[in-house]
């Protein structure tokens, strides 16, 4: 995965693999190199006493792995989960180790790519996270999307 | 990841070849007329000084050559091994490891001490058995009179390049050479195949060269020939007609002694089995592959997935009607089973492999605090987990520092207590269900409580006139920082080393005693769980969430009766007379949903503290493969880790020791508020 990541990079330093992710109605691209699969809704383990943003863990092939829910993390508000349900597990990098975990999502679009070039300023004014939570802001099809600092997020 | 070092792999096997050589020296001190001790200290000596030379740490291979020299004469019954020649073999030894583990920064001015030393012990015992000695000087001289060779070819050994004749010119090199073609195998000429070689060779080589010279010449074609060696007895008879074919024994009947022969003998098959270590797998009986440790984890890894496949196959095929595939899954559960047995007794390692060197610290310590010690271990095929095995021998070595400099007291004062003057410290270990008891016990003082309790009061740990029992005021010695020595030495007294171990036994989920007899001795037990992998947990409910608890903390389950559930003040249970308090799970996980109608309670007890918690319903055994958790739950601390149970689903393990400690914050809390 981490392979495809610099052969799109080698291609064109400006375009960028991302798996498209709605939360709530926002909607993210995660860098498609941090994704190692999607999988449907499976039933999660509480861990009590656990911060409230990875409030379960999940059994994803044999490895228990924490799941993620950036609504609580950004405040949004919360979904029964629908059809459109996904788990997206991706893989960051916590102090040195790779660290698989899942996060829910509201709804997964498609894999597609976006322009480095069409970035946008962060706006100091009108976000209502933490700037540092995200990487930036890019337009894809007229719509802005953020490319969120899942590492930051989750640490 | 094939390509070892070939230097890596030395060190490897010239580890286990110190352990070997430390062993058999260390025994040596209690039984020294033990041949067989002496036989394998030598080989293992040899087999160093073999392979060193092979991977050219040349340093290591000539020092361990005049160590094996000197050696050689403990070896020959000639010189005592004394404690003393011990102690300075001992530390040759460590010169050897430290030229190997750290060439650069080894000075060879300690090797050349220790050498002298060596040389000095040797010497003195000297005159005693002068008389062998000028002997084996005599029979070595008579050795290089000259060699009598019969070379005999493979025939197609001109295929591959070789020329004999070379071989012979590299022999005339070493001294003044008499060959003689031997003809009779060469065929008619119609059958004479120019490409292969027929004939043989009858040499008398006079030259003072070793045999292992001779071998050399013949290093690279010595698996296509044959070559018959033997010594050339310089006698008019034999130079004279080099062309009769002399027996052996009719060399040796020309006047000179048997012994002559013997030593002859003896001298052969030494370069024969250096020549064989490179094709030498294990000369200990057992044969045995190296496997890096990370392939076992792997496969332990593997394992465990299978096992939790399997657990999922037998629900499915115990909810179906299927005959058929009712057996196939007890088929697999056999066989995951007793491929789980094999691959965590692939991990198992007898812990003798640490006991080893604590033998050497007593040894040493015994000797430079001037108490005499006898140190007994016992239990040395007892298996453990290999990475407990390694996680092991730090908190021993502590455990034995304590027992020798507080422990066992000075000779006078075990004088006047009416003791035997030696101390003696055991080692001991044993199986215990699924658990394996590691105990240190000597036969010293035993823990001084009111000094402990001195030390706690002043350090502010415990309120003076505070009632405590024995057990409670010897948990302070696990406090951080906590010494009752008066002075700082360089064994003990700066008061890390006893939390340390604490620590370290319950990182590997076991747990410490202390007891104690005073005037008779403290006997320190380590419990530990046979492998880290897998555990026998118990599995339970707390509203619609399962948990595992770990079997080794459970001691009991009982029910909750209505009168316990209804008193709000208190949470006791009266448990045969004794007072156990009890936590309620719902409240420290905080689970909304309501509760069963009969609670039950299972009695946890880890050290002296015995707590019970209130669960929905108890489910059953679980065999339960250890998951940990994510680095992203670090805070959590109540859970020690997760497993995956039949369904696929992830299931929390209770630390029970956690719990209690966090129940305890909370209603100290409480209390306060």
């Amino acid at each position: 995965m981490n392979g495809h990541r610099d052969q799109a990079e080698v291609h064109d330093d400006t375009l960028m693999q991302v798996v498209m992710v709605g939360l709530a109605d926002e909607k993210f691209a995660l860098d498609a190199g941090l994704v190692r699969e999607i999988i449907d809704p499976i039933p999660a383990t509480r861990v009590a006493g656990a911060r409230p943003f990875l409030p379960s863990v999940i059994n994803v092939r044999g490895n228990v792995i924490p799941l993620a829910d950036l609504r609580i993390r950004f405040g949004m508000p919360i979904q029964e989960n629908s059809t459109d349900t996904r788990i997206v597990v991706i893989e960051i990098d916590i102090e040195g180790d790779p660290i698989l975990v899942g996060v829910v999502a509201d709804k997964v679009y498609e894999v597609t790519e976006i322009s480095r070039a069409d970035v946008q300023q962060t706006p100091r004014v009108g976000m209502h996270w933490k700037a540092e939570f995200i990487n930036f802001i890019t337009k894809w099809r007229e719509d802005f999307v953020i490319v969120p600092n899942m590492e930051r997020i989750l640490s | 990841m094939n390509s070892l070092d070939p230097a890596d792999v030395f060190r490897q096997e010239a580890s286990e070849l110190f352990e070997v050589l430390e062993g058999a020296l260390l025994d040596l001190t209690l039984r020294p007329d033990d041949r067989e001790l002496v036989d394998t200290a030598f080989r293992a000596l040899h087999t160093i000084k073999g392979s060193g030379a092979m991977f050219g740490f040349d340093k290591v291979a000539a020092f361990t050559h005049e160590f094996e020299t000197a050696f050689d004469l403990v070896r020959k019954g000639e010189v005592k091994p004394t404690k003393e020649l011990i102690s300075v073999a001992l530390s040759a030894k460590d010169f050897i490891r430290s030229l190997i583990e750290m060439p650069e920064s080894t000075d060879s001015i300690i090797g050349e001490a220790i050498l002298a030393e060596l040389q000095q012990f040797v010497k003195t015992d000297k005159p005693a058995a002068s008389p062998e000695i000028v002997s084996a000087p005599a029979a070595m001289e008579v050795q290089p009179a000259g060699w009598r060779l019969h070379l005999e070819f493979a025939s197609h050994i001109l295929c591959n390049g070789t020329n004999p004749l070379d071989l012979l010119d590299d022999l005339r090199k070493l001294g003044p050479c008499f060959a003689i073609a031997l003809t009779d195998g060469v065929p008619l000429l119609d059958d004479l195949e120019p490409e292969q070689c027929f004939l043989k060779w009858d040499i008398t080589l006079h030259s003072d060269c070793d045999k292992s010279v001779i071998d050399d010449v013949f290093m690279f074609v010595q698996d296509e020939m044959t070559l018959t060696l033997a010594p050339l007895v310089y006698s008019e008879d034999a130079v004279a007609t080099p062309l009769v074919p002399v027996l052996p024994d009719v060399m040796f009947c020309d006047g000179r002694s048997a012994s002559t022969a013997a030593e002859q003998s003896a001298a052969l098959p030494q370069p024969e089995v250096k020549r064989g270590e490179a094709r030498r797998t294990d000369d200990r009986g057992i044969a045995t592959v190296r496997v890096q440790a990370e392939r076992l984890d792997e496969l332990m890894d593997r394992v465990g997935e299978l096992v939790i496949a399997q657990a999922r196959l037998t629900q499915l095929a115990a909810a179906g009607d299927d005959l058929s595939i009712k057996m196939i899954a007890e088929e697999i559960e056999r066989l995951a089973s007793s491929l789980r047995d094999t691959t965590m007794g692939a991990r198992m390692v007898p812990i003798g492999s640490v006991f080893g060197r604590f033998r050497r610290l007593v040894h040493d310590l015994s000797l430079d605090l001037g108490k005499p010690v006898e140190f007994v271990t016992a239990g040395e095929d007892t298996e453990l987990d290999k990475t407990m095995i390694e996680s092991l021998a730090d908190p021993l070595v502590h455990l034995i520092r304590n027992a020798i400099d507080h422990g066992i007291e000075d000779t006078a004062t075990r004088e006047a207590a009416g003791k035997i003057e030696q101390g003696r410290i055991e080692l001991v270990a044993t199986h215990a269900g699924a658990q394996v008891l590691v105990t240190v016990t000597d036969n010293g003082a035993g823990l001084n409580t009111a000094r402990i309790r001195a030390k706690a009061e002043s350090l502010d740990l415990i309120a003076s006139g505070a009632i405590m029992s024995d057990y409670d005021i010897h948990q302070y010695l696990f406090h951080p920082g906590f010494s009752t020595a008066e002075k700082v030495s360089a064994l003990s007294g700066r008061g890390v080393g006893m939390d340390v171990v604490k620590r370290t036994i319950e990182a590997m989920r076991g747990t410490i005693d202390l007891s104690t007899t005073p005037g008779l001795g403290t006997k320190v037990t380590l419990r530990l769980p046979l492998t880290l992998a897998i555990i026998e947990g118990l599995l339970i409910r707390v509203g619609e969430g399962r948990y595992i608890v770990p079997l080794s903390a459970v001691e009991e389950c009982v029910e909750l009766t209505a009168a316990d559930e209804r008193s709000r003040g208190r949470h006791f249970l009266n448990v045969r007379g004794d007072l156990v308090p009890f936590l309620k799970l719902r409240d420290l996980f905080g689970t909304s949903d309501s509760s069963d109608m009969h609670q039950k309670i299972i009695i946890t007890s880890t050290g002296d503290t015995r707590v019970g918690l209130v669960v929905d319903q108890i489910i059953g055994n679980h065999q339960t493969v250890i998951k940990s958790l994510s680095k992203l739950h670090a805070d959590v601390t109540m859970f020690s880790g997760a497993t995956i149970l039949g369904d696929g689903s992830a299931a929390l393990i209770l630390d029970v020791v956690q719990l209690v400690a966090l129940a305890q914050a909370q209603s100290e809390k409480q209390q306060a508020a």
